[in-house]
């Protein structure tokens, strides 16, 4: 008789947490997420929750490194990776879903200074010299050092700036180099600069680069799971879309 | 790869001779002064072993970087900037590792007493003499231990190297930091046959310290 009485207390109570949930059967879904998109992925949680009732559960860290604890288990279901060869080998290893691989942002580069005047609306700075180290991510782990290396190429300055190129692990430590002033410029990203005022700056244009695409995937453990499937439907969203563009992000649509 | 290796040595070998030289009156002094601030100081040299290492990395970069007061010193001699250089990393490792060599040094001499030195001061030796003839021979297990742990510790070295290094090829960029560059693009293969040799060396460091303390303990009466 007890038991049976707990039991609709307790159904009582779980009614009325779940009362703002728009859906009656709210889910919750394991997003591993690139570190560069920490920002917009909170924000786009908060949004989701309060469309759907769906809960995202973010964790934040390197692409590679979330790929190697996928690989082995790691109880992911989404995977918003900083590249699109990570999704990529994920769904040719078997760890994702087939065809659910799509670009949700893409990158844009930007070399920045501390120092105001020294980087020109042109980027003649590189060809100019007059600055000792230059900061990029490194192009063996982050597209977005790759994307500064082929701008270098393109700009034919590569050979001439190679011995000043230090290299951060991330675009996040590229951007640390360059905002204590240990280096005196470097590639960092657009979204890092978003409230960034001061300094000097100049964007790099597209076509100087190949795109930096990064990619979303279903892995399989989130096959089954609404709340996942959900999240990426949501971040293909017009909602989605605005607070990607907004964090310094372009986007395919 | 020669040269990764090569960089990581030379670090761990530049930081081991400065931290024991750096280390010994250090130890000395904390083992042997009664003054009030002796704990305070401890503690501070222990201080790396509970900071995250890209804590200690960040404050070294910064300490390192072009508008630090520190770096001000030295812009009659030309430098601006340690960050990214061989030497920024030997500042960022001595600091990583001072607590390895302080605390067996430390231990060393506390274990000697009082007594030994006294009698050799009655015998008439000097403050200098004493400490070389007498204090030194007999913590040279505490000097042994400290030189492995040191070497084996900066060889090992990731978060301050990731922070301040910047992975320039002869110079900056050291083993773990190339395992982790390796993991990160999914070179596994390449990346374990480092992390195993470099499991290989640490066992062999770890055991000889072993062997070492047993004999020295072995031949003491």
């Amino acid at each position: 008789m007890k038991h049976f009485a707990l039991h609709h207390v307790a159904l009582f109570l779980a009614a009325i947490f779940t009362l703002p949930a728009v859906p009656a059967r709210a889910g919750e879904t394991q997003v591993a997420v690139a570190a560069n998109f920490t920002e917009p992925a909170k924000e786009i949680a908060a949004a989701f929750q309060r469309a759907t009732g769906h809960k995202a559960v973010l964790s934040f860290g390197a692409s590679g490194a979330f790929y190697t604890q996928i690989s082995h288990g790691a109880p992911f279901e989404v995977f918003l990776s900083a590249d699109a060869e990570r999704p990529l080998k994920a769904e040719q290893d078997g760890l994702a879903v087939s065809r659910s691989r799509f670009t949700y942002a893409i990158g844009r580069i930007v070399l920045y200074s501390v120092t105001p005047g020294l980087v020109d609306a042109k980027g003649a700075v590189l060809r100019r010299g007059g600055f000792d180290k230059i900061a990029i991510a490194d192009p063996a782990t982050a597209p977005y050092g790759v994307a500064a290396v082929q701008t270098l190429q393109k700009l034919g300055v590569y050979p001439a700036v190679s011995p000043r190129i230090v290299k951060g692990s991330s675009i996040a430590q590229a951007y640390q180099f360059v905002a204590t002033g240990a280096a005196d410029m470097g590639f960092v990203a657009l979204s890092q600069l978003v409230n960034v005022s001061g300094g000097s700056r100049w964007v790099v244009p597209k076509a100087l680069h190949a795109p930096i695409e990064q990619q979303a995937i279903l892995l399989k453990t989130g096959a089954t799971n609404r709340a996942a499937r959900a999240f990426l439907a949501f971040l293909k969203s017009r909602q989605a879309i605005a607070i990607i563009q907004r964090y310094g992000y372009e986007t395919h649509r | 790869m020669n040269l990764v290796i090569l960089t990581t040595i030379e670090l761990a070998a530049v930081t081991t001779l400065l931290l024991l030289l750096l280390g010994t009156p250090l130890a000395w002094w904390l083992a042997r002064s009664r003054s009030g601030w002796k704990e305070i100081v401890g503690a501070l040299t222990a201080l790396p072993l509970v900071l995250p290492p890209t804590v200690i990395g960040f404050y070294v970069l910064i300490a390192l970087g072009p508008q630090s007061p520190l770096m001000a010193l030295l812009h009659p001699f030309g430098i601006r900037t340690l960050a990214f250089t061989f030497s920024g990393l030997v500042i960022g490792s001595l600091f990583y590792s001072l607590p390895f060599a302080v605390q067996p040094l430390r231990t060393a001499f506390e274990a000697i007493g009082s007594r030994p030195l006294e009698i050799a001061a009655t015998m008439g030796a000097g403050p200098v003499d004493r400490f070389f003839h007498v204090a030194v021979p007999l913590a040279r297990r505490g000097f042994l231990s400290a030189a492995i742990l040191v070497f084996a510790h900066t060889i090992g070295e990731f978060g301050v190297v990731l922070m301040i290094g910047g992975a320039i090829p002869g110079k900056t960029e050291v083993l773990s930091t190339r395992i982790y560059q390796l993991v990160e693009s999914l070179q596994f293969a390449e990346a374990h046959a480092i992390a195993g040799g470099m499991v290989v060396f640490a066992f062999v460091a770890l055991l000889s310290l072993l062997l070492v303390e047993r004999r020295i303990a072995g031949v003491r009466p």
